[in-house]
């Protein structure tokens, strides 16, 4: 396999799955003929049937609820919410049932099944198209949240989501859509779902980031590289539950911790982060930990979507204020 | 002008409140002497458990418990007619229905008492739980369904909704995709006229609750849901009609909430001793 786009890596992982386990089902608005507005299942329905690629009624709820009762079933489903300002009518079914049924029936009934979602701004969309909304689910006891950041990850998350026996919420983000290519092989290997990946080394200060903003925080790692700043740039990847012991392990080597998101700034994943830290790693701080996130305000249209979302000279502002001292 | 489209709503009833046959001819099952035994058993049994369970609640020794008095032929009936391979999705009171399939009565008392391992009952493993969360439960059973479908089985979801689940989104949208697909999935109102203190007239305008199924453009009726014979009829034309792939059914039961909604409510707060009364003389488990 040549070079791939992150969405060719996702529509791959997705056909991988299906083409080796009956039982994984794709479902979600306009996810057959049409192949998904951002083209995430094209070919799947041509390729697996109708039986297989379900185009569902127009009702986000309907998606997570039904996904759900054919997880319950037997079934693997992997359902697409379109957008992520539509996430939210799932947040019932997901919290009531989805991250409940294992525990409260004690692990007679599991529930298989991925929700996708693309996630976070910066494609010039309509309104209610760019949240990121990860601390939602982030929150929820018993769902698993991921976030992918390359094509080569997105190929390997998506097959370890599908395959785990709980749910999982898998947000796409999608600026990186089609930002880059990467050579991924597609020889069905999964990635673990229960570590963060080190994309660069640095002996200075620790940047942990997730999604499209990883981006930017590499951009700002090498442009400060120049300035004779080391850093370590950690991808969450899995934003719940939280891989700390790779990120106090980095901590403990460099003493700093920047952390950058596009959600807003309070209750963000980012302070589950901080928090972990200071609780379990303060003494390996020189400089307090610094947050750059989204604004505490609705995600503005797209004329300012770029001024709401972490820049490099913020990230490389915050990363140089934990060095004053 | 011309009429696109018409409909009417079928009311099902063999049995009058004393339990004298109305119809000229009674359904087969009437005429199986085992299985109306053993029907009228479990609505028996179901009423005691029942009036147990309040006094366990009465004195401290269960939590908050929803009762289940004046639905017994209702859910006795659904369990009766479902086969243990189809999938079971309730709400919160329908013991009848799980002990027909095999719950056992202290897995019940467990879970009211606290205790999630009422939740891994007896009966069919791949049965869900109690739900909580208003009409969520519908969904589950139409994703079970598909299930069932796309796997060629032929398996049956059934559902309960009450009459304030009618009010939810996830009622029509649930609605609307097993019509869309024409599902093996059987979903059951049990309209006892009251949501907590909301009565029927102030949750909707419309006739009857089954007429919402013909929105989903789905098979639905209306039965006297204390009359066990209707009740099993009805579910057993709807089980056998999605065995046969001819798609889901819309059964509304027509009942009374005879108890308060749970032991933490008091229903004389906001309804005649009247109408209760009125209840009663109807109701479908106990010789007046």
């Amino acid at each position: 396999m040549g070079a791939i786009t992150l969405i060719d890596a996702i529509n791959l992982a997705m056909a991988w799955e299906m083409e080796h386990d009956d039982s994984v089902v794709v479902l979600g608005e306009d996810v057959g003929v049409n192949g998904g507005v951002f083209r995430a299942t094209a070919g799947l329905q041509e390729r697996f049937g109708k039986e297989r690629v379900l185009d569902t009624p127009l009702a986000e709820a309907l998606i997570a609820g039904i996904s759900i009762g054919m997880a319950s079933q037997g079934l693997k489903p992997v359902a697409e919410i379109q957008f992520s300002g539509f996430i939210y009518p799932t947040i019932d079914q997901m919290i009531n049932h989805a991250g409940r049924l294992r525990s409260r029936t004690r692990g007679r009934i599991g529930v298989p099944m991925v929700l996708r979602a693309p996630s976070g701004g910066g494609i010039h969309a309509p309104e209610h198209h760019s949240e990121s909304n990860e601390a939602f689910f982030a929150h929820m006891p018993g769902i698993r949240c991921v976030i992918p950041s390359s094509p080569a990850r997105a190929y390997g998350l998506l097959l370890a989501a599908i395959r785990d026996p709980d749910p999982v919420v898998f947000l796409e983000p999608t600026r990186m859509y089609r930002m880059n290519k990467q050579n991924v092989e597609d020889n069905g290997e999964a990635l673990p779902l229960d570590s963060c990946f080190i994309l660069k080394e640095g002996d200075d200060v620790t940047l942990v980031s997730w999604g499209a903003m990883i981006f930017e925080t590499l951009k700002a790692a090498k442009e400060l590289e120049a300035d004779g700043i080391g850093c370590e740039v950690i991808d969450l990847a899995t934003v719940s539950p939280i891989d700390i012991d790779t990120i106090l392990e980095s901590v403990e080597k460099t003493g700093r911790l920047v952390i950058v998101h596009e959600a807003p700034l309070s209750c963000g994943v980012g302070a589950e982060v901080a928090a972990l830290v200071a609780d379990k790693g303060l003494f390996y701080l020189h400089a307090p930990i610094q947050r750059v996130t989204g604004y505490d305000a609705v995600m503005p249209l797209f004329k300012l979507e770029h001024d709401y979302m972490p820049s490099v000279n913020r990230i490389k502002g915050a990363i140089r204020k934990t060095l004053e001292d | 002008m011309t009429i696109s489209a018409k409909f009417e709503i079928k009311y099902f009833q063999y049995l009058d409140p004393a339990g004298k046959p109305v119809a000229k001819k009674l359904p087969k099952v009437a005429e199986d002497r085992d299985e109306m035994l053993r029907m009228y058993r479990m609505m028996s049994q179901v009423r005691v458990f029942d009036r147990k369970a309040i006094a366990l609640q009465r004195t401290g020794q269960l939590g908050t418990y929803a009762s289940s008095l004046g639905h017994e032929a209702t859910h006795v009936a659904i369990g009766a007619a479902m086969r243990p391979e189809d999938a079971f999705f309730p709400m919160y009171r329908e013991y009848g229905a799980q002990f027909m399939r095999g719950v056992k009565m202290e897995e019940v008392l467990l879970f009211w008492g606290g205790d999630e391992r009422g939740n891994d009952f007896s009966g069919p493993k791949h049965d869900f739980p109690w739900c909580v969360p208003i009409a969520t439960q519908f969904h589950h059973a139409v994703g079970a369904a598909m299930a069932y479908k796309y796997r060629g089985e032929k398996r049956v979801a059934v559902s309960v909704i009450g009459d304030g689940g009618t009010s939810q989104g996830d009622f029509y949208e649930s609605l609307n995709a097993a019509g869309a697909w024409q599902l093996p999935v059987v979903f059951v109102i049990a309209n006892n006229k009251w949501a907590i203190s909301v009565p029927l007239e102030l949750q909707t305008r419309c006739e009857t609750l089954a007429q919402k199924g013909i929105a989903g453009g789905i098979e639905s009726v209306q039965v006297d849901g204390n009359d066990i014979i209707a009740m099993r009829e009805a579910m057993d034309t709807a089980l056998d009609r999605a065995r046969k792939g001819k798609g889901p059914t819309l059964i509304e039961a027509v009942t009374y909430r005879l108890s308060d909604h749970t032991t933490a409510d008091d229903a004389r707060r906001y309804r005649k001793q009247e109408e209760v009364a009125e209840a009663e003389a109807k109701e479908p488990a106990e010789e007046s």
